[in-house]
């Protein structure tokens, strides 16, 4: 019972600190690291949650989640023998609730990781047909279309893409400033860090806690790689870009369910902070933060593992 | 010799030139001075049939490709996912910004420019 309790606390823990982490603003002063402790979030607040359901259900075996599964399996194929106590109803409920749920969010991960593989798939292929190389910018592609554009294909071969609109619209540093910021999500692979959370979004639309996250998440990770441009670029170059880019697409709005409001304000944020930086969370503070997500990463697991 | 990708782009682009359907032996005319084989012609034509980008007709004992859309159509397509305006919000690219609306961004945006200039 003691696994069971630990897990569900564990579980609630991470979703009321998700809920109060989504209006953190201290984030803003070391994105990769507040980073760091979604991603941790996340994972426990997965496995804990299954897990207790599992730990719960698998009691009776006194062998651990991990183990108890491998046992069920074993006496449900040998016709259910082999326990000192019969299930009960609660524990049934519970197993069949708890498998579930974990098959949900493997089936939603692995759905929206094909998913993502395929629309890039499709979406290099069509750059391969029309968009062009420029001798102005040498190892981008470029899309003729008048509309405001910049962003990265991720994957083993990533592309970075413009349009012919963002070519007319920024000066040559604000461009620069631009590519800096789309090789930095290239090279930290931030697409990784966002699929769980867009594919969390999918198994669950409804959720206004899951939509926070997801955007904060994006936001987060918008400022991580501003944070490493501004290293090679002049940070307020990629300001005035960023307002550019913001101001001149203002036309179509985005049909999502955050509205211009939110990404408004998401932008702002950005630019707020490149102009005049905060500072810096003291490293002590991002050590402690990072430790901490390592730990809560490695809890869940562990008692996953551990018998009752 | 270039790479399939250039080819199957270059025989795209004649394709879209032209007015109306055409046949292998003329695409291999259009793109002469590339010193191609026909074999090869027929390969990335069958190719790009295969992928969805050309429909094919019979005529007579050759085929007739054109292409399935225009190449507007592509490019419309390439931006809507690129300035998300799916509504999916999909992971698949990694954007630099997002529109922006209303007058404060704008008056920042001089105020950042005129800054400069001084």
């Amino acid at each position: 019972m003691i696994t069971a309790a630990a897990l569900a606390t564990l579980a609630l823990v991470c979703a009321v600190g998700a809920w109060r982490f989504t209006r953190a603003r201290w984030t803003y002063r070391a994105p990769h690291v507040a980073i760091v402790l979604w991603q941790a979030l996340g994972v426990t607040w997965g496995l804990a949650g299954t897990g207790a359901l599992l730990a719960y259900a698998l009691e009776p075996y006194g062998q651990g989640v991990l183990q108890g599964l491998h046992a069920f399996t074993v006496s449900a194929l040998n016709g259910g023998y082999g326990l000192s106590e019969p299930y009960t109803l609660p524990r049934i409920l519970a197993l069949i609730a708890g498998l579930t749920a974990l098959t949900i969010l493997v089936v939603v991960l692995l759905a929206a990781g094909w998913q993502t593989f395929r629309a890039r798939h499709r979406h290099r292929t069509l750059l391969a047909l029309v968009a062009r190389e420029d001798p102005e910018v040498p190892g981008v592609r470029v899309v003729d279309h008048p509309g405001p554009a910049a962003y990265c294909v991720p994957g083993l071969r990533s592309q970075v893409v413009v349009s012919a609109g963002a070519l007319k619209l920024l000066s040559p540093a604000e461009l620069a400033a631009v590519l800096a910021h789309e090789a930095a999500h290239v090279r930290e692979r931030h697409d990784l860090v966002l699929l769980p959370f867009a594919a969390l979004r999918r198994a669950l639309p409804r959720s206004r806690v899951v939509g926070k996250v997801q955007s904060e998440v994006g936001l987060l990770v918008e400022m991580a790689a501003d944070d490493v441009a501004r290293r090679y670029c002049s940070p307020r170059r990629l300001a005035t870009a960023l307002l550019r880019f913001g101001t001149a697409g203002a036309a179509p709005t985005p049909q999502g369910a955050l509205g211009v409001s939110d990404s408004c304000s998401a932008v702002m944020a950005r630019v707020e902070r490149l102009v005049s930086p905060g500072p810096e969370l003291p490293r002590r503070i991002r050590y402690s933060i990072v430790a901490f997500s390592v730990t809560l990463t490695a809890s869940a697991p562990l008692l996953w593992l551990i018998p009752h | 010799m270039k790479g399939l990708g250039e080819l199957e782009r270059s025989i795209m682009d004649i394709i879209w030139a032209q007015p109306s359907p055409v046949t292998a032996r003329e695409v291999g005319r259009l793109i002469a001075d590339r010193d191609l084989a026909p074999t090869t012609v027929m390969t990335v034509l069958d190719r790009l049939t295969r992928k969805g980008f050309l429909l094919r007709t019979r005529d007579g004992r050759a085929w007739r490709y054109e292409p399935t859309e225009s190449r507007d159509a592509y490019v419309a397509e390439l931006m809507l996912e690129a300035l998300d305006l799916t509504g999916d919000r999909s992971a698949a690219l990694t954007r630099f910004a997002q529109a922006v609306s209303g007058t404060e961004a704008e008056i920042l945006l001089r105020a950042l420019t005129e800054l400069e200039d001084e």
